[in-house]
């Protein structure tokens, strides 16, 4: 059971030591079903919340409780942590902490922290200065600040527990992840792939932040720690040194392969699983090679990083598809026995299913039209890539589908165990390489690869989909105009949730995909909606509006529409953004009457 | 805090003369053109230039480079008072500097540059192999040794996207051993690839233009310099015009500069020979617009 220490209120720091110590390691995973005390409420990633006061036949009341400002007007897309009856924000940066009394009538702010983060740092975030907000665990808040350090707080007093640097902004290196914690370790990755940055997950021990170990996603084998018990499913990942040998030259020192997205644990099998960004900064041409461990998903041990298995999504990736995507772990019937499998929406365009104990590829199937590959060959585990989608600097190519940010992008799925889909949030692009223009950075002119993105097939640039990975289709789809760039959220009453980059907040059937309400915020909606139950035993649900990321930067970091090729091609893409939403910052928190 | 809304108001209407006076400008002109000196409202006017504070030899924060050099020459032309705006030119400089409204004119950008209005091109350069002058000299994309020299490349980092030698040593086998430097890092690109080439780590390093010659004019002869052939396979320019650039609707400034261009011409001809800028004719059909 979660450890209790945050309510006692002590600031005895040397006996909260030594509870922490008489308690054995921390745990922090298993929370009452009333909270939401990580990203993805549990370490599974699944989104789901076992309340069921809401449901199909009520949500239609649903109605603000209350709001809270929080002070910053960029990307909101961090999940609240809610544990006991406080809740838990972190902004985008400057990354204030914000700790909100929900047992007190409005919400009273019981404490805020601010980190003073670099804001140098600001100008070294690739897609606006978001942040996925926190983890918490035995008293502690831990989360991650864009100048790349990792903070720990004690979550009764707002008080700083440890602070320890794990990157260099100077090198481009940021942090926006949220952590996951395993039993007393804190775990976190980088950002920063297309700028010459070398991505690694790192274990931080959670009682003092000391780093226990840091697992490189490029070069040797001693770096990436791959020993002995590394089993690999497909032949194509055995070998020595794959990290170093799959890139020309000295390349994979700044290969890329960065670590931002969620990480998932199996506590069964005792393996971490999360995905690695794409190569870079090179292009293409210049480094030939799979280019190993970038655009794949690593299995490894958390207590030493060891890697026991890995699969590469996107072998020498070609269009910036990054293989960060959430892994969603469930257990499915599949050819008669139930399988312990990692569900995968790739931006590359596939849903994979794969068995979680070995990395082996069961099914891979398009949930996005895709133009890039033909299709996954199950024997070998690899991607079929067209060579007509292929980039070539100063030559034309249009129609790559998806598009960059890919089939789906950051924003994370939610599996109901009661329908057993998986309702994934996600874009419908394209993009051609048509025009190229003139480039200038540091002194150095270029061409530029002139990524412009445009509506996919339908002309609608998002959609929510649910998806049974049994059947390997589409139960449902709802047409979105902008790209879904929220999270998702299942609950117990049979109702998902999700917000549009217009600021819709809406709740749908999770059988049908009905819709049964929605509710107009104050600005588009990029954040993690979740889940809780009050002090006074209601269910609420709380999302953050804020519109911003990569895909709203048009907004919250004022890009100029006409210029298309700003934020990295999206903007041509979002131009009408601007005339549906403002910039925001702000908590919405609904219930029933 | 006087002193800076005195600096604020100055620059307010420093701006409001540039853009909302034609009747001044034309005076101002008119007086340009007479040479004579202008007088009066002018006093008051600030050119505020957004620069990168450690990239040269374009510019530094001690104003030692050769577009602060310029920098002030408009500024004397202009009779304004010069002021800057320092930012590392990277990846969302423009919507930082003038995108801000925190400066109105960067000194350096290649002609057509679309997130900005373009003034007329100053010069004219293009990309440079850099060796040790006892080295066999390399100009071309097609030389036999290319693949086994160690060679130096700038890496841009923006969608996969790489300067035109990129590409054309991909694809001419230079693979193995180049060498990537990234914008980001402990000083700039052009100072880490100088510095491993001074070092022996490089045996060649492939710089724009006026790093090139930059460089070479401080070796005292120990470093030479080859403008590269485009080679006839990567469909991309190997050579650029530059301009200024201002706001996309601040006509009037651009007109301003366009006629300093032009009236000091030699006197910019002479800043950039001081730099070693190496330099190709102006002129050319399509004056480096986008190309297609």
């Amino acid at each position: 059971m979660r450890s209790k220490s945050h309510l006692f209120c002590t600031r005895n720091l040397a006996l909260l030591a030594l509870l922490a110590f008489i308690a054995g390691p921390v745990v922090g995973q298993l929370a009452s079903d009333g909270e939401w005390p990580m990203a993805a409420r549990d370490p599974a990633n699944s989104r789901f919340s076992p309340l069921d006061q809401i449901t199909t036949g009520n949500a239609d009341r649903l109605r603000v409780a209350f709001t809270f400002p929080l002070g910053v007007e960029r990307g909101q897309e961090a999940a609240p942590i809610v544990v006991g009856d406080t809740m838990y924000i972190v902004t985008p940066f400057p990354n204030y902490l914000y700790a909100i009394d929900l047992g007190k009538p409005e919400a009273r702010l019981k404490w805020k922290f601010d980190p003073k983060a670099d804001a140098g740092s600001q100008g070294v975030a690739c897609c606006d200065v978001v942040n996925r907000g926190a983890a918490y665990a035995d008293g502690r808040l831990f989360y991650n600040t864009l100048d790349a350090h990792t903070i720990a707080v004690d979550a009764a007093s707002g008080r700083e527990l440890w602070r320890t640097k794990l990157g260099e902004v100077g090198r481009g290196e940021t942090m926006t992840m949220a952590p996951l914690v395993v039993r007393d370790k804190v775990l976190v990755g980088n950002s920063g792939g297309e700028l010459g940055v070398r991505g690694w997950l790192t274990a931080l021990d959670a009682a003092a932040g000391r780093i226990v170990w840091r697992a490189w996603s490029t070069g040797p084998d001693s770096d990436v720690l791959i020993g002995p018990n590394f089993k690999p499913p497909y032949p194509q990942d055995r070998g020595k040194d794959l990290g170093v040998t799959s890139w020309p030259g000295g390349a994979w020192k700044i290969g890329g392969g960065s670590v931002w997205g969620f990480v998932s644990y199996d506590a069964t099998l005792d393996l971490l699983f999360y995905g690695t960004g794409n190569p870079g900064p090179w292009n293409p041409e210049q480094r030939p090679g799979t280019n190993q461990w970038t655009s794949g998903i690593f299995a490894r041990r958390p207590d030493t990083g060891e890697a026991v298995w890995y699969y590469q999504w996107s072998p020498h990736d070609l269009h910036d598809y990054d293989g960060v995507n959430e892994n969603v772990l469930v257990d499915l019937p599949i050819g008669g026995a139930t399988r312990p499998v990692v569900l995968h929406p790739d931006r590359n365009g596939y849903m994979y299913v794969l068995d979680r104990a070995t990395g082996r590829v069961l099914s891979a199937d398009p949930f996005v039209p895709i133009t890039t590959s033909t299709g996954v060959d199950l024997p070998s585990g690899r991607l079929v890539y067209n060579p007509q989608k292929e980039p070539r600097g100063g030559e034309v190519v249009r129609n790559i589908c998806p598009a960059s940010p890919g089939g789906k992008d950051w924003q994370p799925s939610a599996w109901s165990p009661r329908t057993r889909l998986l309702y994934v949030p996600h874009q419908n692009l394209c993009q051609d390489a048509e025009t190229y223009q003139v480039s200038y950075i540091a002194g150095t002119p270029y061409v530029g690869a002139d990524l412009k993105m445009v509506p996919g097939p339908g002309g609608h640039r998002g959609e929510f989909t649910a998806w049974d990975p049994v059947a390997r289709r589409k139960a449902w789809a709802i047409k979105e105009d902008f790209p879904v760039w929220s999270g998702a959220l299942a609950t117990a009453g049979d109702v998902v949730f999700y917000g549009t980059m217009e600021g819709w907040f809406k709740a749908v059937d999770a059988k049908s995909g009905a819709l049964l309400w929605q509710y107009r915020t104050s600005s588009g909606i990029i954040g993690q909606p979740v889940s809780y139950r009050g002090p006074d035993g209601k269910q609420y649900i709380a999302v953050l509006s804020g519109v911003g990321g990569w895909a709203g930067a048009i907004v919250s970091a004022g890009l100029d529409g006409r210029d298309a090729v700003a934020g990295g091609g999206f903007a041509n893409a979002m131009k009408d953004l601007p005339r549906h939403t403002p910039k925001g910052g702000t908590l919405y928190v609904f219930a029933l009457p | 805090m006087s002193s800076r809304f005195h600096d604020r108001v100055a620059r307010g209407i420093g701006r409001r003369v540039v853009r909302r006076v034609p009747a001044w400008l034309r005076l101002a002109v008119f007086a340009l053109l007479l040479g004579a000196p202008i007088v009066a409202a002018a006093d008051a006017r600030t050119l505020r230039v957004c620069a990168d504070p450690d990239n040269l030899p374009f510019s530094d924060r001690a104003e030692a480079g050769f577009e602060n050099r310029i920098a002030r020459l408009v500024a004397v032309e202009l009779q304004a008072t010069l002021s800057y705006e320092w930012q590392p030119q990277r990846r969302g400089f423009v919507r930082r500097t003038i995108g801000a409204d925190l400066c109105d004119v960067v000194i350096g950008v290649p002609s057509g540059f679309e997130r900005l209005l373009t003034t007329r091109p100053y010069y004219r350069s293009a990309y440079a192999f850099v060796q040790p002058s006892s080295a066999g000299r390399l100009d071309s994309f097609d030389d036999p040794r290319l693949p086994s020299l160690r060679i130096g490349v700038q890496l841009v980092g923006n969608d996969l996207a790489a300067t035109p030698p990129g590409y054309a040593l991909a694809r001419h086998g230079a693979i193995d051993h180049v060498v990537g430097y990234s914008v980001y890092g402990d000083g700039s690109a052009f100072g880490r690839m100088t510095s491993d080439l001074a070092a022996g780590h490089l045996d060649a390093a492939v710089l724009w233009g006026p790093q090139a010659g930059y460089f070479a004019t401080r070796s005292d002869g120990h470093y030479h310099v080859a403008l590269v052939r485009p080679p006839a396979d990567v469909p991309q320019p190997f050579d650029f015009a530059i301009s200024m650039g201002v706001r996309r609707d601040d006509r009037a400034l651009q007109q301003e500069l366009d006629r300093v261009i032009a009236q000091r011409a030699a006197e910019i001809a002479a800043i950039l020979d001081e730099y070693g800028v190496p330099r190709l004719p102006l002129a050319r059909a399509a004056d480096s617009e986008a190309p297609r």
